[in-house]
């Protein structure tokens, strides 16, 4: 892992426009990810984690949806201005994608097979029988022992667990940089799950790339991640290492969620729990968006719009609790 | 065929027990070609015992399609059981009479996954919550409505929800709504099948706590059905795994997580994501995939994926062997065990 930020995602805003409502799904983004490194997104259902890795990739619904600021620096290339033609050349390569739901990301009628050495061919000159060989490794690469046999099957003959891995050798076919992972475990069963993981990072040692983790399993966070971004309507209220998060979490809403998970190494009668629910994200008003559900609230919270800070080394937080705190470590309790 | 079917008696035929589940099945037919016929079945459900007493929560895990779901609705007689008994306080529910049946099945209420499907989009709450009451009580209309009202304040609901429509809720408030109208009759034992799975993260326990504080208000009995075990064993006294129709271990939830027995129950709590990056556990992690339960392999069930499965496994079906006196357990590996 390095220093080098390989992406650098900067007061990213993607809205949409319904209607005469205006969805703020990602409000002022920013986070890098370095190269080798595994960054997860962590947040709760509507909090914008999916438009943000879409708006990565440039797969914002055109008719509703919009980034209407900021930058996505890719090798230190803004690539958020780039055509549809100019992204298909970084996307598949440069930059893959794996979805929570893979059947909704292949294609029903065509084999395993050709899905594979589609992505192959259109990003290398190579003959077809050599891309059915890399194909036939790649499915063995991704733990799928009767490789041969899959490739002439369709996807509906496949479990769950045997497409997500089909998607994870087409997202890796290309030696891709950055893998983008939106919930690739959250529709499998636990076993598989424990599969799936262990071959991304298998994935990620020997092709040294990076990965962009979302997921809302504080679990997978801790197991995968080097880094977490929390996200809370539109907006990261949170950023650190891993071990820095869970060990001293600052946000009031990260510590209502790490209190508010059942642990199953815990004996425990009754769960903390955060009150009230998300805001929609066409009602976002002024200062701090958790401050409804906030214990700790203050009428300054609802007066001005919150900066995320960094109050240490590589952490940073969204809360005024932490106003004029650089370098220390005080903590709420 | 006449198969005999396999009683256990833990803890013995203690009248504490509420419901007592005897060697259950639910076979579904599988029917194909021009003239329907069935050749062959799937064995949702496939000889499962086990009782649950007064006032305990009782969890069932398992993975995807592992009979879950098909179990609580045979209980409930939402299906009928291809053979078994479910002797619900003290009642063997075959042998009651169409009334009796009726007041035997008002004492069990369901609380659904999906609360939005299962509440009815054109009727206001508060005649989601009166309507069971008017199928199963003669109470008059005034009682119903104070009834109402009393049951929205005890799940955490606000007066004026009583008049809107469940669209106008978010998941946790309609999970709130479903459990109201499951308590609506009074009943002694609720099956809630996966009640928090829709729900994010910090909404998810409020329902949880408000489902402990109401067994306590109520004095209820649970059966939790959920496929995430660390959600199961927070709420679960005792706790049951399930793999292919079949019961792989069941006992009491912290024995069982600190010394799993059945290779299964070892690999699913091992293959569970802790919150702790601390933490560099060993996992064990199974290989293949869970077969189909309308083909499941001869002999144990997880023969195909279990790490120490040896020759008698693929042959001979493990019968369920009492161990360390509160726990039983489906596997050869413990044959001898006493
Ligand atoms: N096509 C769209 N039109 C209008 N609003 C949208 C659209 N797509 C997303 N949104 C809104 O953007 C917000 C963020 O959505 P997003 O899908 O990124 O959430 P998420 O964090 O991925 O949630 P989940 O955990 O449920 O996947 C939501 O409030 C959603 O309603
Ligand atoms: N009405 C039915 N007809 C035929 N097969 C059925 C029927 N209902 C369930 N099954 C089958 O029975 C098996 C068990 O299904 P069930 O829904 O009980 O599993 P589950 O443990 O609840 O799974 P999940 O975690 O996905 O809810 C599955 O293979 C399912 O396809
Ligand atoms: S019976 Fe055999 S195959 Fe089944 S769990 Fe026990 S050891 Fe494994
Ligand atoms: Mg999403
Ligand atoms: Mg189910």
């Amino acid at each position: 892992m390095s220093n080098d930020p390989l992406l650098e995602v900067e007061n990213l805003k993607t809205y949409f426009f319904v209607g005469d409502q205006t969805f703020k799904a990602v409000d002022g983004v920013s986070f890098n990810i370095n190269k080798g490194e595994i960054l997860s997104i962590v947040g709760e259902s509507g909090s914008g984690k999916s438009v943000t890795s879409l708006s990565i990739l440039g797969l914002v619904q055109k008719q509703s949806g919009k980034i209407v600021d900021g930058e996505i620096r890719y090798n230190g290339k803004d690539i958020s201005k780039l055509s549809n033609k100019e992204l298909t050349s970084i996307r598949g390569k440069e930059i893959s994608m794996i979805f929570q739901e893979p059947m909704s990301s292949l294609n029903p009628v065509l084999t395993i097979g050709f899905q594979i050495i589609e992505g192959i061919r259109r990003h290398n000159k190579i003959s077809k029988r050599e891309a059915k060989k890399r194909a036939i490794e790649l499915l063995k690469q991704v733990g799928i022992a009767r490789a041969n046999e899959i490739y002439d099957d369709y996807p509906h003959q496949l479990s769950g667990g045997m497409r997500q891995r089909v998607m994870i050798a087409i997202a890796i076919s290309c030696n891709p940089n950055l893998l983008i992972a939106d919930e690739p475990t959250t529709a499998l069963d636990v076993t598989i799950q424990a599969q799936i993981l262990d071959l991304m990072k298998r994935v990620k040692d020997e092709f040294d790339s990076s990965i962009l983790l979302i997921t809302h399993d504080l679990g997978v966070v801790a197991e995968m991640a080097d880094r977490v971004v929390v996200m809370y309507a539109g907006q990261i209220v949170e950023e650190a290492p891993v071990k820095e998060l869970f060990d001293h979490p600052k946000h009031p809403y990260t510590k209502g969620l790490m209190e508010s998970i059942p642990k199953i190494d815990e004996k425990k009668k009754r769960l903390n729990q955060i009150e009230g629910v998300v805001p929609p994200s066409n009602s976002f008003t002024k200062g701090c968006r958790f401050a409804p559900r906030c214990k700790f609230a203050m009428p300054e919270c609802l007066e001005q719009d919150i900066d995320l800070e960094e109050i240490n080394k590589d952490h940073k937080v969204r809360c005024l609790l932490y106003e004029n705190e650089n370098n220390s470590s005080t903590e709420v309790n | 065929m006449t198969e005999k079917i396999e009683v256990n008696h833990v803890g013995d035929d203690n009248s504490d027990y509420l419901l007592r589940v005897e060697g259950l099945k639910k076979y579904f037919p599988i029917k194909t070609g021009l003239f329907n016929k069935t050749t062959g079945h799937v064995k949702a459900v496939d000889d499962i015992s086990f009782n649950i007493r007064k006032g305990e929560t009782f969890g069932i895990v398992g993975e995807s399609g592992s009979g879950k779901t098909t179990l609580g609705r045979t209980i409930l007689r939402l299906l009928d059981p291809t053979e078994g008994k479910i002797i619900f306080n003290g009642k063997d529910m075959a042998e009651l009479k169409q009334t009796e049946l009726r007041r035997t099945r008002k004492d069990m209420q369901m609380v659904f996954q999906d609360p939005y499907s299962s509440l009815n989009p054109r009727m206001r709450v508060e005649e989601l919550i009166e309507e069971p009451m008017i199928i199963h009580s003669d109470d008059p209309q005034d009682v119903r409505k104070k009834r109402v009202k009393k049951l929205l304040d005890t799940v955490g609901l606000s007066g004026d929800a009583a008049r809107k429509y469940p669209h106008e809720f978010s998941g946790g408030q309609r999970q709130r709504i479903g459990i109201a109208r499951a308590l609506a009759i009074n009943p002694k034992l609720i099956i809630a099948d996966e009640p928090v799975s829709a729900l994010d993260v910090s909404v998810q326990s409020q329902v949880l706590n408000l489902l402990s504080d109401l067994q306590e208000e109520f004095n209820l009995t649970y059966l939790f059905i959920a496929h995430d075990l660390s959600v199961v064993k927070h709420i679960s006294d005792r706790i049951g795994v399930m793999y292919l129709g079949k019961m792989m271990e069941l006992g009491p939830k912290d024995t069982l997580y600190e010394k799993p027995l059945h290779p299964y129950t070892e690999a699913l709590f091992s293959a569970i994501p802790i919150p702790d990056p601390h933490l560099e556990k060993e996992r064990i992690i199974l290989e293949g995939d869970i077969p189909s339960p309308s083909n499941p392999p001869t002999g144990c069930v997880f023969q195909t994926r279990c790490p120490y499965a040896f020759d008698k496994c693929r042959i001979e079906t493990p019968i369920q062997k009492e161990v360390d006196g509160e726990r039983l357990v489906s596997c050869h590996l413990y044959e001898d065990a006493q």
